[in-house]
């Protein structure tokens, strides 16, 4: 079990879904605190649910608040950082550069894509957890 | 650092930094969750919170509560920058902002605000583990700032003994947390002690002095203006006592000097100006302006103390609003510019309660006269606190009145306390330009003489700094009258008063001892900051006080800068040039 949990891990980071944010954030979890790091990735999927729903919805509302989508971009871009989560933080930079040049097509197309990363990273991140008990 | 297991109190080591009491502010649930873990790694006592509001209630609630505050600088409620405005005026806690944006710009911002630090996130655990210094840095600040100020004034003394017992005695305390609420709650007793209400004004103010701003301006251009980071200047200035917060704000005040100043070449000023300053001032000339425009409105009350001080009167009430301080720098570079044989004569125009009426509220067009009264007048002490009170008041409705206000006048009278100056050409210009004043470093060039009041921006320094200040503008013994003046005109505004108290002081003080050189930088920052400013344009006219202290200083800067900034800014304008609608600086001084 110990093995496949590496392997996980090991893949997570070659493939670039997490990067040495998410060690940072290992390294806090002690026997203080043994589940840390699953806490926090529980809140951030939680968290990012509710930013990309506003995001969904300010996108379907056709008006393309490129502001207010900015700030919202920038919020999942912090999280996203803090755990670690390398590719969805590339996303959202890219989403928050089409933003900044009011490209609405750019803006749809890398909110899929980020969308995506999102839900691969979350299931993957899932799996380790589960293997790590 | 960090003392494991040793929080609060332990015979052998000091347990600090363990027990640092942290109030960390991040809309983000997650970074919160993270830094909060880190935190407490670190061995700090964590407070969470998601909203800056919420933050502020808590601070409020308890004002010792907390040693230093973290904060996110997006959030949606307010600001982070404003958060760290409050905070910095209400409680005067160290705050540090965070962000995922590593723009230079927002960097730029946290420093300008004080910010005593800016981490970019992902926040490491190494970053947080060194917080601690900013805590420190921040009480030895505040003993050393008292110290200083105490220095120049007698109660202060007292303070400052007390404070440094204080501290001597509290670090060795159990808990950190003990010996900051020592720390801070002498700071508030002294601060209490002083004069003016300091409640809002518990930083410690550090004096600029002329020698330090030139430090400071040097190490900014080695490290190149927009690299420059308190943390590297206050490395290369080196100076015993100086925090990075001072700096930063010190920095910050700078960064918007210059931002004024934009095309105009500072170069130019600082040769017209200084004579026997030191060239580095130049740039702090343009800063003067600015710092003048805003001194000039903090000098009003600065003045008033000053005068009180310098001439053993009761002067506060004297300057109150107006102009200030910003009146009196112009006025010093009128006299500099002239020669001293002027300068003492202009500034003390007797008339001065003429001129104040004269800047009092009246535009451009108004000032000129009154500085032409002014400069025929000699300011006579007492009289000049009127004026002052009026220059004040009349720079402050002369926001407009650019390098016109800056009259010639002010030479002579400038000085004296009145702002009445008006004749002070660059003074009231500088008023125009907001934000300068921030950077008023004016005090330095004046301010030789006096090295502690220069940060005092708290009004209770302000009193001996105003007088001070008037003096120096003025050379001549009349400075004396004039800075009483001054200090009237530092009520002028709240938040200018700060500064330009500072400011006044420090043209005041400067004026004593200097006349002269001094007089001249100034003159070059008003010159700055009213070209920058666009508001003020002073070429050289003298600072005409800054019609709005207030707007000048828009900052949340704590006093300290902002008088420096209004002094820089009425320097600047104080240049002999007076550009001003048809004054000319000549005819001002007859």
């Amino acid at each position: 079990m110990q093995r496949q949990v590496a392997l996980i891990k090991q893949s997570l980071f070659d493939q670039g879904y997490l990067d040495e944010q998410f060690i940072e954030l290992e390294e806090l979890q002690d026997d203080a605190n043994p589940n840390f790091v699953e806490e926090v990735a529980t809140l951030y999927f939680k968290d990012s649910a509710r930013l990309i729903s506003n995001i969904e919805q300010a996108l379907e509302r056709g008006s393309f608040d490129f502001n207010r989508l900015d700030n919202y971009m920038h919020q999942f871009k912090g999280s996203s950082t803090s755990i670690g989560a390398s590719k969805v933080k590339t996303e959202c930079t890219m989403f928050r550069e089409y933003c900044r040049v009011g490209n609405a097509e750019g803006c749809l197309r890398t909110f899929k894509q980020l969308k995506k990363e999102h839900a691969t990273l979350r299931k993957k991140l899932e799996q380790y957890f589960q293997a790590s008990k | 650092m960090l003392t494991p297991g040793a929080v609060g109190g332990s015979s052998n080591s000091d347990p600090f930094p363990s027990g640092l009491r942290v109030l960390v502010v991040d809309d983000d649930p997650t970074c919160l969750m993270i830094l909060e873990r880190m935190l407490k790694t670190c061995l700090y006592r964590v407070t969470k919170c998601n909203r800056a509001e919420i933050a502020l209630t808590l601070l409020r609630k308890n004002k010792n509560g907390f040693d230093i505050v973290i904060s996110d600088v997006h959030m949606p409620d307010m600001n982070g920058f404003k958060l760290l405005e409050h905070v910095g005026l209400e409680m005067d806690l160290p705050v540090i902002m965070m962000s995922a944006d590593d723009s230079k710009s927002v960097v730029l911002k946290g420093v300008t605000h004080g910010a005593v630090d800016y981490l970019i996130k992902p926040v490491r655990i190494e970053a947080l583990k060194n917080i601690w210094q900013h805590v420190v840095r921040k009480k030895q600040n505040v003993s050393e700032h008292s110290g200083s100020v105490e220095e120049t004034g007698g109660d202060r003394q007292q303070q400052q003994q007390r404070d440094d017992d204080d501290d001597g005695g509290g670090d060795n305390n159990s808990s950190s947390g003990n010996n900051e609420g020592n720390l801070r709650k002498r700071k508030e007793e002294e601060q209490g002690d002083d004069k003016e209400d300091t409640s809002s004004l518990k930083k410690p103010r550090v004096v600029w002095s002329v020698e330090l701003h030139q430090q400071f301006v040097a190490a900014v251009n080695h490290l190149g203006v927009d690299k420059a980071v308190p943390k590297k200047i206050l490395e290369m200035m080196n100076v015993q006592g100086l925090t990075r917060e001072n700096v930063a704000s010190h920095l910050q005040k700078y960064r918007i000097y210059l931002k004024r100043l934009g095309g105009v070449s500072q170069g130019n000023m600082n040769h017209s100006f200084m004579t026997g300053q030191d060239p580095s001032y130049g740039p702090l000339n343009g800063f003067d302006l600015q710092g003048l425009a805003t001194a000039g409105q903090l000098q009003a009350q600065s003045l008033a103390q000053l005068q009180a001080v310098g001439l053993g009167q009761s002067s506060s009430p004297l300057i109150k609003p107006g102009i200030t301080s910003v009146d009196q720098r112009s006025f010093k570079q009128l006299a500099s510019r002239f020669g001293d044989g002027h300068g003492p004569m202009m500034m003390n125009g007797g008339g001065g309660n003429k001129q104040t009426s004269l800047l009092h509220g009246v535009p451009t067009g108004h000032m000129r006269l009154q500085q032409q009264q002014m400069a025929g007048m000699r300011v006579a002490g007492p009289s000049m606190q009127q004026q002052q009170q009026q220059s004040m008041l009349s720079r402050r409705s002369v926001p407009e009145t650019r390098s016109s206000r800056v009259l010639p006048a002010a030479t002579h009278s400038a000085f004296n306390n009145s702002f009445p100056l008006a004749s002070a050409p660059g003074m009231m210009s500088v008023s125009d330009t907001k934000g300068v004043n921030e950077f008023c470093n004016p005090s330095y060039d004046i301010l030789n003489n006096f090295p502690q009041q220069q940060h005092h921006n708290n009004n209770n320094s302000v009193n001996e700094w105003d007088v001070r200040n008037v003096g120096m503008v003025f050379n001549s013994h009349q400075d004396n009258t004039t800075s009483a003046a001054f200090s009237t005109s530092e009520a002028y505004s709240s938040s200018s008063t700060h500064k330009r108290k500072r400011e006044a002081e420090l043209v005041v003080e400067h004026g004593q001892n200097q006349q002269q050189p001094q007089s001249r930088s100034v003159n070059p920052m008003n010159q700055i900051y009213m070209n920058d400013g666009g508001s003020v344009r002073m070429k050289t006219e003298t600072v005409t006080c800054p019609p709005q202290a207030t707007t000048m200083f828009h900052e949340q800067y704590s006093n300290q800068d902002d008088l420096l900034s209004d002094l820089l800014k009425q320097e600047g304008l104080l240049d002999t040039e007076f550009d001003f609608e048809g004054y000319s600086f000549d005819n001002i001084l007859v």
